[in-house]
């Protein structure tokens, strides 16, 4: 019960601090439901923040009051109202599953079907008091652990929550933090701004290749993620690191808004290779419930010959709202996007990319395979934008939609703005159905209908699935073929 | 092994078999001729169990089972093999891949082990070796670019790999020349056994120079006109489908 009775000291230490308290609440690890200022005093005292940190909260708060919510994207959902969402709540230590006997069988099914093995599946499940076990599991003993976090130690990387980053190294975190995506960029990153709760941060110092995929480490973590995600991660001079944010197994959440951001800095010579498999709850084949995932990522290219490269897997949420980009200001800097978004039953993605390009002989390759089965949209929107400094610059695009059924849709929204003569821009855009002879053809050779499609549909993906880190690329074939059950027959 | 009672299959509400009786035991190759339109590939579909060829009447008993009540997956487990006469393209998927996920859904559908990536390779690479086909066909996409040669070969490599019991080639020879049909006929060859049987859809007596018939058969109008031995091919070729239909 330790967390619960620190929270009952922080949430008494700010009833005193401040007028509006809360002291109808202090048996309550949430804050009270709505937003307003005192809420977001409220989460910085709670992280115990220095007082810059509060202040960029605050101007957040007070410019997305003055915001109106994007309605340009092609996905419709009921208004969302923010005064009834509890931007605050510790971590729960009540009504958590005692043991997988008392997990959603559902759940579970899906979670031998990725070939999970059954400690992590505790911890994915929220399981009481499984997680330290669980990093055995995954790690095969403790020690294994703590041998990566002296690995990363030794080498001068820096790994941990943005908000223990924010204690122990607030220079790099003021210098950085909103510098690629300001608070006043969009409604929802300024709401993020306001009242993100934690996130990851990495530091790579110069000239440091990251000793491993720090998705190896973060897979467990990742189950442990909130409502409105701060990431931020700095690549200095000629450092390399692979970063995979999510997991393959699905995640059920109360909260049904998240609006995270993600923020990559990259400076001479670095790379960031930053995936994402997003298998958040998309809701029943009703639509019924579902996750809000609307995410700001932003990639600064700061530096000559820097390189960052987004590969994402999309498969969960109800409607998804989300354009990882990259500002591709240093000279000969490359961009890379190459994303799955896969559709089902009444799920909706609006979700591309943005390459800004500012330097000399920059260059951006989009990959994009748009996947949309039973009452499913999915639009691919993406903006390239060549500056008038972008001497020698190029772009490739290539769009394909793969459409399964009668009843979805797919649609291809391309931006291109062009203010230099020299620069090149190619756009191809594809969009097929998955035929009945294919079907057929596999069905003829053995394999199950939904065995085909799975077989089919990876296929189609293949370009962006050979992206992923080796480990993660089979769980997602797998999870490609899981998303589209029910959308055959 | 295969016993077809007056059978009747329709497409888009036309009627287009009206009433095949064909018995095939184990080992028998059985041929069947006609004239374009006379219902040949669908038989080959409606015996593979393809969606939109709908059987209105008769049976067909397969190893004892009612084969109209199985899925198109399971008849392929239990050993229905259709070489397609147009193979169908699957971007993306490797042909080792997809040989490998098609070995395995039917080794596991008979409670054998599925073969790991080393048996695997090992298992392709000699059937590729007798058929003359290179380890490079096997990375491209299914189909993808193949030349008609290429993709018929193919089909017979997966059938070499699948080992069925009852082979239904539909048109196998059309679109090869001859030493890609010699290649062929040679794979489903050095498949004949006592135990596997075939039945072989072909518009031409050439292709059963190569692959010797038990019985041929012909079809038209959707019914089986006339049945034979190889003599019968032979006699086709001279006089042609309308004379030996009248007959």
């Amino acid at each position: 019960m330790a967390v619960s009775q620190e929270t009952i000291e922080q949430v008494n230490s700010v009833s005193e601090k401040y007028k509006y308290g809360f002291v109808s609440d202090i048996e309550s690890e949430t804050a009270p439901i709505g937003l307003s200022e005192d809420i977001v005093r409220f989460i910085s005292a709670k992280k115990e923040e220095p007082e810059w940190l509060l202040e960029w909260r605050l101007k957040a708060y007070r410019y997305w009051l003055t915001m109106e919510e994007p309605d340009w994207a092609k996905v419709n959902y009921p208004k969302i109202d923010y005064q009834d969402i509890y931007y605050y709540s510790a971590p729960k230590v009540k009504d958590k599953p005692k043991s997988l006997d008392e997990v959603d069988p559902e759940l579970l099914e899906v979670y031998s079907k990725l070939g999970i093995p059954l400690k992590e599946q505790e911890v994915l499940a929220g399981v009481e008091g499984a997680a330290n076990v669980a990093v055995d599991a995954v790690f095969d003993s403790v020690s294994v652990a703590t041998t990566f976090r002296e690995r990363l130690e030794k080498e001068g990387v820096i790994f941990c929550p943005i908000s223990e980053a924010v204690q122990t190294h607030p220079e790099l975190v003021q210098k950085y933090l909103g510098s690629v995506v300001p608070y006043t960029d969009n409604f929802f990153g300024a709401l993020n701004s306001a009242v993100f709760t934690d996130g990851s941060f990495v530091y790579i110092p110069k000239g440091v290749r990251c000793p491993m995929e720090l998705s190896t480490y973060f897979r467990i973590n990742a189950a442990q993620t909130g409502q409105f995600e701060r990431t931020l991660i700095i690549a200095d001079d000629e450092s390399y690191v692979s970063y995979l944010e999510g997991c393959t197994a699905p995640m059920r959440d109360e909260n049904q808004l998240h609006a995270a951001v993600v923020e990559l800095v990259v400076l001479d010579n670095a790379e960031i290779k930053y995936s994402t498999v997003q298998n958040w709850y998309p809701g029943d084949e009703n639509g019924v419930g579902g996750i809000y995932n609307f995410v700001t990522k932003r990639a600064a290219c700061r530096g000559v010959n820097s390189k960052v490269s987004w590969t994402q897997v999309e498969t969960g949420s109800a409607v998804t709202w989300k354009y990882p980009s990259c500002i591709l200001q240093g000279d000969n800097s490359v961009g890379e996007f190459y994303s799955i978004a896969i559709t089902n039953n009444l799920q909706q993605a609006d979700t591309g990319t943005k390459m800004i390009h500012l330097g000399k002989n920059t260059s951006s390759t989009i990959i994009s395979k748009g996947i949309s089965a039973g009452k499913a949209q999915s639009t691919y929107r993406g903006l390239v934008r060549m500056g008038r400094k972008a001497d020698g610059a190029r772009n490739h695009t290539v769009c394909d939609s793969l459409l399964i059924g009668d009843k979805c849709g797919a649609h291809t929204v391309p931006y291109i703005e062009n203010q230099n003569r020299s620069a090149k821009i190619e756009h191809e855009a594809t969009t097929s159905k998955v035929s009945e002879e294919q079907l057929f053809y596999c069905q003829q050779r053995g394999l199950s209908e939904e065995e085909s499609m799975a077989l089919i549909v990876n296929g189609f993906c293949k370009e962006v699935l050979q992206k992923l880190p080796m480990e993660f690329a089979v769980e997602a074939q797998k999870l490609v073929g899981i998303s589209l059950e029910g959308s055959v027959g | 092994m295969l016993e077809i009672k007056d059978l009747h299959a329709e497409v888009g509400g036309k009627e287009i078999l009206k009433g095949i009786n064909l018995t095939i035991n184990p080992g028998e190759i059985h041929a069947i001729m006609g004239p374009n339109g006379a219902g040949k590939s669908t038989l080959s579909y409606v015996l593979s169990g393809r969606d939109g060829y709908e059987v209105t009447g008769g049976s067909v008993t397969y190893k004892g089972q009612d084969l109209l009540d199985m899925d198109p997956d399971e008849r392929a487990c239990s050993g229905i093999f259709l070489a397609f006469q147009y193979p169908v393209e699957i971007p993306g998927v490797a042909s080792a891949t997809f040989l490998k996920t098609a070995l395995n859904a039917q080794r596991k559908f008979r409670g054998e082990e599925e073969l790991d990536a080393m048996e695997f390779l090992k298992l392709v690479r000699e059937k590729s070796k007798e058929l003359d086909i290179k380890d490079d066909m096997l990375k491209r996409a299914v189909n993808v670019g193949f030349s008609g040669g290429e993709k018929k070969r193919n089909e017979v490599l997966q059938m070499s790999l699948l080992e069925p019991d009852l082979m239904l080639l539909d048109e196998t020879d059309s679109g090869l020349d001859i030493d890609a049909l010699k290649v062929a006929a040679d794979g489903v060859n050095r498949l004949r056994s006592p135990e596997r049987s075939a039945l072989v859809i072909t518009h031409y007596q050439r292709l059963l120079d190569y692959i010797v018939p038990d019985f041929v058969h012909v079809l038209a109008d959707g019914k089986i006109v006339k049945s034979g031995d190889k003599s019968l091919a032979l006699e086709l070729e001279e006089k042609g489908y309308t004379d030996i239909s009248a007959a």
